[in-house]
């Protein structure tokens, strides 16, 4: 899994963004291998949920090369001095690939489960339905989400919810899954089954960025733990180092705070 | 109550109901139409047309509708003639008659009232399901099409419903500009028949019962997106 051999699924190069005067990400760069499981942690305001979705430009960086599956991202200098995407094109077909769950699961209410999972597959991909209906089949029997295919979001928990919306990202055949805290806004007795669903993926070899507050679940899944603090990686290493044997004061205070 | 006189009226009394349905199906349909591109304008980042659509709302919703179909109607019927070939062409037995004015009038002043509400309905999408189709890869014109105004017409449809039971109201007004309505029909029999209730109320039965059935499509529209509250 650690192969470091062959083409990255993902590599971002010195990421800054900043809002107004204050700088949120100073600069953070990141590899992932295909099948690197990696998580990112740090407490709010670390940048973390802003570096995640920097990566599928949801947020514009200020500055900073990104590469997926070793194509390089195109950016122009605007008038503003700060870097724009050349071609929207690209980052739309780019996004297509990288299959984002988000906090607050961002179910399309107006279609039913299986409907939100075959949507941007029919309609961005060019999915025949049949083919994509049977495959959102197979991938919310996957996530034990079968027989809710025809229910709307609003009837399903925040647990089902983001596991409906862990398929729906899943059957784009996306190379990276990114997870913007997947469990932060559920009910404690729900966080379980989402992380199920989440480790299930990670042992299939899946390429994964995943930022979390769940120190016990990222020490177990992840192959690699980023650790941001105030907008810069302040610790990087295998999960073990990082939470067992931090380098850096605050990062053994963060995972120490974290874990009991 | 004498209403010994339905049965000889009963042809005026059905062309004016067709009149107003015709009428009130013209200006909801094509004023909502309106009403979509009015609202995506005001969306959109493309300053000109966002402060066109604002003017246009602004001035349909700032002025009586009777004002604007008489300015219709008065005004620009009478500039109509000038225009060269009009009056030859195939659509001058459309454009001579009071019926085109006041579909002109209601039609323009349902979609400024409508592209307002779907502006705010429009924002009132929450952000996080733009950004999920977006997420997507969802180019801007589809996640358009696909989620934003879908989601908005939904928000926006109990609101509708209201909207499209007022636009039955107002229609009465086209009698000032010679449309021969259900109100007008009304009109008519009071003055050939010297009845002063009971035209009135037969047209009142009309005009509720239209309104049910219009309630009644809306609350299936509703329903056809189950929703818990």
């Amino acid at each position: 899994m650690h192969a470091g051999t062959g083409i990255p699924a993902l590599a971002v190069r010195d990421v800054h963004k900043r809002y107004g005067a204050h700088e949120v990400l100073k600069g953070i760069s990141l590899t992932a291998q295909k099948g690197d499981v990696v998580s990112i942690i740090g407490s709010s305001g670390s940048g973390k949920s802003t570096f995640l979705r920097c990566i599928n430009f949801l947020e514009i960086p200020d500055q900073g090369a990104f590469q997926v599956n070793g194509e390089d991202v195109k950016f122009r200098i605007g008038h503003d001095g700060k870097c724009h995407p050349a071609s929207w094109r690209q980052i739309e077909r780019l996004r297509t690939g990288l299959g984002m769950v988000f906090q607050s699961f961002n179910l399309w209410p107006h279609m039913t489960i299986v409907e939100n999972v075959i949507e941007a597959p029919v309609h961005v991909l060019g999915v025949d339905r049949k083919v994509a209906v049977e495959k959102a089949h197979g991938l919310l029997t996957k996530v034990g989400l079968y027989d809710k295919r025809d229910a709307y979001p609003a009837f399903l928990s925040g647990g089902q919810q983001q596991r409906a919306s862990i398929a729906r990202a899943l059957c784009m055949d996306p190379s990276v899954m990114l997870f913007d805290e997947p469990t932060s806004a559920l009910d404690p007795e729900l966080v379980s089954e989402v992380l199920k669903v989440i480790r299930s993926l990670a042992e299939e070899g899946r390429t994964m960025l995943l930022v979390t507050h769940e120190m016990k679940f990222a020490r177990d899944v992840s192959t690699r733990v980023l650790f941001l603090h105030q907008g810069q990686v302040e610790e990087d290493g295998p999960p073990d180092q990082v939470f067992g044997a931090p380098m850096s004061s605050r990062c053994k205070e963060f995972v120490g705070a974290g874990s009991h | 109550m004498d209403f010994s006189w339905v049965a000889s009226y009963a042809d005026l009394l059905v062309r004016g109901a067709a009149i107003t349905f015709l009428l009130l199906s013209i200006s909801v349909s094509v004023g909502f139409a309106l009403a979509i591109l009015l609202a995506v304008a005001q969306v959109g980042a493309f300053f000109p047309l966002r402060w066109l659509s604002r003017g246009y709302c602004t001035f349909f919703r700032g002025t009586p509708l009777l004002i604007q179909l008489w300015l219709f109607y008065y005004g620009l019927g009478s500039y109509l003639p000038f225009i060269p070939g009009l009056r030859a062409s195939f659509l001058w037995p459309i454009l001579r008659e009071g019926f085109f004015f006041a579909a002109l009038a209601l039609t323009l002043n349902f979609a400024a009232y409508q592209g307002e509400i779907l502006r705010g309905a429009m924002a009132s999408v929450p952000k996080g399901e733009l950004e999920a189709a977006r997420a997507f890869g969802m180019s801007p014109g589809k996640i358009l099409r696909r989620i934003w105004l879908p989601r908005a017409i939904r928000i926006a449809l109990p609101t509708f419903a209201g909207e499209v039971v007022l636009q039955l109201k107002a229609t009465p007004i086209v009698f000032s500009v010679t449309v021969m309505d259900l109100y007008g029909a009304a009109y008519k029999i009071r003055q050939d028949t010297l009845l002063v209730y009971e035209p009135l109320i037969l047209v009142t039965v009309f005009y509720v019962g239209l309104t049910f059935a219009i309630t009644q499509v809306f609350q299936k529209l509703e329903k056809s997106v189950p929703s818990r509250r």
